[in-house]
């Protein structure tokens, strides 16, 4: 060994560092130091110094013996280890630890905080001990449902219920417009209160909706068998239709047979949001009323005109 | 701020086209401005790694995608453990930070409490 060999004391044998021989061909060379560097790579091992300065040293030693020129040079001892680190420039852990690694979060770039479930599953497995009760932990609350009945005029032109709750709170609860049976309404953060910090959880309403005695609603359209009198349906006329906004009064055409159906736009289920308002369907029903001597005797002095069968397409037994 | 052409010229090795490729795929996430590409230091550190991981550690465009995504997720951690800490470095008490380093401290396999 001559004395310009003065590195082994100093710095590593770059050999050494490969885990390779002297006789080491340039493909062992490459194939060690890939394989080394995959293990040590800094940006690979973020917080890990050891495999950062193992990478620096394996750099070193890759770089001094893949190259036969230089590889030689050391070998006869003409030069020494030193100074064959790559250039220096920010590494990518250096970013994607801050606040600029957001940009490449798995959770996309706007995604950032912490949820409940976050620190729910933070405090609850980190702090978790025996001797630590469920009661110092933070924890979000629990989902509470109740259920709210509505009449059907209520839930069809939305309106605004109190709800007093077990606990003695109150709530006021917005039923929007055409709301129908089964609907659950969230009103966030108004359920369980959250434990040692956490948030609270949320209030799920389910509607319930009364049936109505002579409204019935189809999607948002609202039908109704409207009566009307036998004078009403022959000599036609105005009247009055009771629809969810309040009565309007219709006229009815003459000859307006039992059965007719008539169409009120827009008064059914009012509009809400982008939803149109739906329409009401007026179905007429003849009622004959009361007794009437009068009207007996004038129906059986009666000649029709047009005298008709109106069963005539029915078929008739043989 | 670096354009595209401006990093193509100061990374040895860096093929436009492969930057594009890249891009194309979202391993690199440029802001666009007035229609063209603008790098930020992270943009360019992570062409760079992209670069090193291809170049000199052989993992291939099939590959490229599974690391970057399970380092994303690394880095994810990395941020959350660093808020978490400094939370903790705000809030606990002296006490507190103590007490959490031994029992930290006890479940570190050095001390044997694992093994």
């Amino acid at each position: 060994m001559s004395g310009n060999r003065q590195w082994v004391d100093t710095l590593e044998d770059p050999y050494k560092t490969l885990g390779v021989t002297r006789e080491a061909s340039q493909e062992d060379i490459r194939r060690a130091y890939r394989k080394l560097a995959k293990k040590h790579h800094p940006d690979l091992n973020p917080g890990n110094a050891k495999a950062e300065e193992q990478f620096k040293a394996v750099s070193a030693a890759n770089e001094l013996l893949s190259d036969p020129e230089k590889r030689g040079q050391f070998d006869r001892g003409e030069i020494d280890s030193a100074g064959k680190e790559r250039p220096a420039y920010p590494s990518y852990r250096d970013h994607a630890e801050g606040e600029a690694g957001r940009r490449y979060s798995r959770a996309g770039p706007q995604a950032g905080g912490w949820s409940a479930q976050d620190i729910g599953d933070m405090f609850g497995s980190i702090f978790e001990e025996e001797r630590r009760t469920a009661s110092e932990r933070v924890m979000p609350g629990r989902s509470e449902r109740y259920s709210l009945t509505a009449d059907f005029l209520d839930a069809t032109n939305g309106a605004t219920r109190r709800l007093t709750l077990p606990d003695g709170r109150t709530l006021d609860v917005k039923i929007p417009p055409g709301t129908t049976g089964g609907h659950i309404l969230r009103l966030r953060g108004q359920g369980g209160p959250g434990r040692n910090g956490g948030i609270s959880g949320d209030a799920l309403i389910e509607v319930q909706v009364t049936p109505h005695s002579y409204f019935k609603r189809v999607g948002h359209d609202i039908r109704l068998e409207l009566p009307v009198t036998l004078a009403e349906a022959v000599l036609g006329g105005p009247v009055e239709v009771p629809t969810p906004g309040g009565p309007v009064i219709m006229q009815i055409p003459p000859h307006s047979d039992s059965g007719s159906e008539f169409r009120l736009r827009g008064r059914g289920v009012p509009a809400h949001g982008d939803r149109a308002a739906g329409e009401l369907y007026a179905t007429l029903r003849v009622v004959i009323g009361a007794p009437d001597p009068a009207l007996e005797e004038f129906l059986r002095n009666w000649k029709p005109e047009h005298p008709v069968d109106p069963r005539q397409a029915m078929e008739r037994p043989v | 701020m670096t354009s595209i052409d401006d990093l193509v010229a100061q990374i040895s090795g860096l093929r436009r086209q492969d930057l594009e490729f890249w891009i194309f795929n979202e391993w690199v996430r440029p802001d666009e401005h007035a229609g063209r590409y603008v790098f930020g230091e992270i943009d360019i550190a992570r062409v760079r790694l992209i670069q090193e991981l291809r170049d000199r550690m052989e993992v291939n465009d099939a590959s490229l995608p599974v690391v970057l995504s399970l380092l994303d997720q690394l880095y994810d951690l990395r941020r959350r453990m660093r808020e978490l800490s400094e939370a903790l470095t705000q809030a606990a008490t002296d006490d507190m930070r103590l007490d959490l380093a031994m029992r930290l401290a006890r479940r570190s396999p050095i001390s044997g409490a694992l093994y």
